[in-house]
């Protein structure tokens, strides 16, 4: 069934901007980007949003709708009361280059820390022999869409410019457990999570987990292993030599 | 020119940020050329990111029957012959080295229970062979290849769109485009151009393809002097999803058949064995004891033919859909519900699961998924030199889904994965050699090409009153849709031919509002001239082969021909004039011990 959505957009750039109304016809069974993409089409060609996939698979089109960081095409129209507008915003951590789009090469300086996967001298050269169960936790975290929600809605960043510089943000601390619990993987990524890339600064609200749309539990399966293994590492250095048990394959 | 334009030197630019272009990348950054990566979104968003099933993969981890010969043969079969040999072989051969590698640096695929790389069933595979992760192997490749790249140092140039390329005489001189952010020009000055850009898709109404499917690699590359090979050669994956509208033409992972799923129709009936073509009778079961059986014993039985290659399987469904068999949405059932446990599909199809679940409040573990095809995939694309991936053009390489002749007139699904790998490096590797070689020699850009490709791109901004850029992308759309679809014939080809040239008038005379900054009116008009020139380029090759073999089926021309259009590829360039012209070739034949192997059984 067709009916008119009403929609507030926040358009503008770097200098500033303000909310502005919309009204386009919408189908029951579209979502949230269909409706921008109608804007687009018939009432602003030149608003500026990212996406992809249409699938929730690429992670570009994540803004706030009514506040709430998600991905625009994973948010069905149906959810949301027929009668009352929509507004949709930029992610608020990053800074917005236009309209529903941000600059968001914060994450990619993060990404660019990250030491590289390096195998261990048991087995330099694939292929490698693995187990499922060993692979099985780094996959949840591979799951990762790279949407940057969780990087949006963590208050170690969201309001604070000054932890930026420091502070590598959830997904990339996904990287690192993903890292620290490959089971081919040499080198010791809880110390260089914990001393250099700010882990110690979460204090693990899980907001994180809350938004991230691949459902991976990044506070619990991530974060909270990898401080805890921190303190292992600290304090019991035999545990540190068996840090990767692995099953027999 | 009168303008300043932000210049950068290097020895090799790839455009594209796909599989294909991050494996180029690293290959001619390993071989030691000065190299960037351009791309139109940000990276790690490329296209790649969607294929769910695998990459195809001769490793024999699973079934030590399975070999590089096995791999040939069903490939070269999967595209009904037409395929370059010698591509085929390549990638048969070197796909298993390219899938260790990832694993290298850092993939984590499933495994077998002896701990091994695990690979699964797919369409026209005669063994499982797909190297996998869930249904989301897209992104595990791309994650890997983007993260490799990042540790390389390699310098990607994100949301910047290529609009030229850039010549010297006979040679490629670099390429000329914008930054989306802020909408000025850039110039890249390079011997080397390898074109990584993906697929043709956005022209069609029902795709799986994103908005970046626009046909760019294969417009550069004819306006650059190159061919196209096999353009009337254009993929519908038998699946993809029909309702809500919205998501309609979203791909569902042919993993699901692999996987156990079967097609019904709304009399819930099996109808794939009433499709079994001649072809493929020998290699295919056809009782449904028989298609049960294969899955835990392949060497008693026959393949279901729910596994046929995609293009059986599509025009499969498309009659069920036209004779009054089809879903409540117009699709058809794809049910794996009633055959494997909720386990089993929540563990090996994770975000089909999720993708039902939230964008079609269908649960995957209770009921059928309501599915009908979708333009997926360009068999066709420019013609290169099969080791080299080098095109007529000097210093112009391609790659991937834009180059042309490794599958024929069709696909076999987990053979993409294989080939932006294995033509990638291969592309990376011969460019960067060209590269070096010149020392001294290299090409020059002129100026006038510089200015001549600035004002081209910016002249929507001139017009006034014009037309709005998407509502003539919405016509190209229908009118491919409806006339240069999965059934064509000569009528409606050429009434689609006079659509695509009265669209190409319209598009001089596009209007954009606003200014250059973060555009995407601006960004679809120039995306659109794109469009328009390939889809004449498929409608005119279509027009031309007068027989139905893989992606191209003409009801007025049923029947494969083997004696003479067997034996022919059709290369379309560009004419004077501006316009499309097609020319039979050829087809190369493969020398006598290849050969042999395509007949065995
Ligand atoms: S759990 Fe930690 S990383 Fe996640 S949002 Fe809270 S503070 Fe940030
Ligand atoms: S962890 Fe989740 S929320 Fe964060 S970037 Fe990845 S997919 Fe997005
Ligand atoms: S468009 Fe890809 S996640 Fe939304």
């Amino acid at each position: 069934m067709t009916y008119d959505l009403k929609l507030r957009i926040w358009r503008g750039d770097a200098k500033g901007g303000a909310l502005q109304d919309f009204t386009v016809p919408v189908d029951d069974g579209e979502v949230v980007l269909d409706a921008v993409h109608h804007v687009q089409a018939l009432r602003a060609g030149d608003l500026s949003v990212r996406w992809n996939c249409k699938a929730g698979k690429c992670g570009s089109c994540s803004a706030e709708i009514n506040g709430r960081p998600r991905l625009m095409c994973m948010s069905r129209l149906s959810d949301f009361p027929k009668d009352e507008p929509i507004t949709i915003t930029p992610m608020r951590t990053f800074p917005v280059i236009k309209d529903l789009v941000t600059d968001v090469s914060f994450n990619y300086v993060k990404a660019a820390e990250v030491l590289a996967f390096t195998p261990t001298a048991e087995q330099p050269k694939a292929p490698f022999r693995m187990a499922q169960v060993d692979v099985e936790r780094s996959q949840e975290f591979r799951k990762c869409i790279e949407c940057f929600l969780c990087q949006d809605v963590c208050h170690v960043v969201r309001d604070h410019e000054e932890n930026k510089q420091a502070y590598a943000g959830p997904r990339f601390f996904l990287r690192y457990a993903e890292l620290d619990m490959h089971p081919n993987d040499a080198l010791d990524r809880k110390k260089l999570a914990q001393e250099e890339r700010g882990l110690g600064l979460c204090n693990i609200t899980k907001c994180c987990t809350e938004v991230c749309p691949e459902h991976i539990k990044i506070t619990d399966n991530a974060i909270i292993p990898m401080k805890e293994r921190v303190v292992d590492v600290k304090y019991d250095p035999i545990r540190f030599l068996r840090r990767k048990p692995k099953a027999k394959v | 020119m009168a303008t300043e334009v932000e210049t950068h030197a290097y020895d090799v630019i790839v455009i594209g940020a796909g599989g294909a272009g991050l494996r180029a990348a690293i290959a001619a950054h390993d071989a030691g050329a000065k190299t960037a990566v351009i791309c139109k979104s940000l990276l790690g968003k490329a296209h790649t990111v969607m294929a769910e099933g695998g990459i195809a993969a001769a490793m024999g981890n699973l079934w030590p029957e399975d070999n590089w010969k096995v791999h040939f043969r069903d490939t070269m079969r999967g595209g009904k012959l037409l395929n370059h040999w010698r591509m085929a072989e390549l990638h048969a051969k070197e796909a298993p080295e390219r899938v260790w590698e990832l694993e290298q640096w850092g993939a984590l695929f499933d495994r077998t229970p002896e701990g091994l790389i695990s690979q699964r069933d797919f369409g026209g595979h005669r063994y499982a062979r797909l190297a996998h992760v869930g249904d989301r192997t897209g992104l595990e490749m791309i994650r890997t290849l983007q993260q490799r790249a990042v540790a390389l140092g390699i310098d990607v140039f994100m949301e910047c769109t290529v609009t030229a390329l850039l010549k010297d005489g006979d040679r490629m001189a670099g390429a000329f485009g914008y930054w989306r952010e802020t909408g000025r020009f850039v110039c890249f000055e390079s011997p080397a151009v390898v074109l990584a850009t993906g697929g043709i898709g956005k022209s069609w109404k029902v795709t799986s393809n994103s908005w970046e499917y626009t046909g760019d690699g294969h417009a550069l590359a004819m306006k650059a002097g190159a061919g196209l090979v096999n353009m009337e050669f254009v993929q519908f994956h038998p699946t993809g999803m029909v309702w809500p509208p919205s998501v309609r033409g979203i791909l569902v992972t042919e993993s699901v058949r692999g996987d156990g799923g079967v097609l019904k129709n709304s009399d819930g009936e099996r109808f794939m064995f009433n499709y079994i073509p001649e072809f493929f009778k020998a290699e295919t079961a056809d009782t449904i004891e028989e298609a049960d059986r294969w899955y835990t014993d392949k060497k008693n039985n026959r393949r279901p033919p729910e596994l046929l290659p995609r293009d059986e399987v599509a025009r499969a469904i498309n009659s069920e859909i036209k004779a009054g068999r089809g879903s409540p949405h117009g699709g058809v059932f794809l049910d794996i519900a009633s055959r494997r446990s909720a386990e089993y599909i929540q563990k090996r199809l994770p975000s089909m699961y999720h993708q039902f679940k939230e964008l079609a409040q269908v649960d995957i573990t209770k009921d059928a998924m309501e599915i009908g095809p979708t333009c997926h995939y360009v068999m066709g694309g420019v013609e290169v030199d099969p080791d080299s991936g080098e095109s007529k053009v000097t210093g112009l390489y391609a790659a991937g889904e834009v180059a042309g002749g490794m599958h024929g007139a069709n696909r076999l699904g987990g053979n993409s994965l294989g080939d932006l790998l294995v033509f990638g490096k291969r592309a990376g590797e011969y460019a960067a050699r060209y590269a070096a070689n010149l020392a001294g020699s290299g090409p020059v850009v002129h100026a006038d090409d510089l200015e001549a490709a600035a004002t081209e791109a910016l002249a929507p901004f001139s017009t006034e009153g014009g037309e709005n850029p998407y509502s003539v992308h919405q016509e190209l759309q229908t009118v491919m849709q409806n006339l240069v679809g999965i059934i064509r014939n000569e009528e409606e080809l050429n009434t689609a031919i006079k659509e695509i040239d009265s669209l190409r008038r319209r598009i001089d005379h596009l209007s954009v509002e606003g200014h250059r900054q973060y555009n995407p009116g601006w960004n679809l008009a120039i995306d659109l001239k794109n469009m328009l020139l390939v889809s004449e380029a498929v409608a005119k090759a279509a027009l031309e082969r007068k027989e139905s073999r893989g992606g191209h089926t003409r009801d007025d021309y049923p029947m494969t021909d083997y004696s003479y259009w067997g034996k022919r590829n059709l290369i379309c360039e560009l004419a004077e004039n501006g316009e499309v012209r097609t020319r039979e070739q050829p087809l190369p034949e493969p020398p006598p011990e290849l050969a042999e192997l395509l007949e065995e059984h």
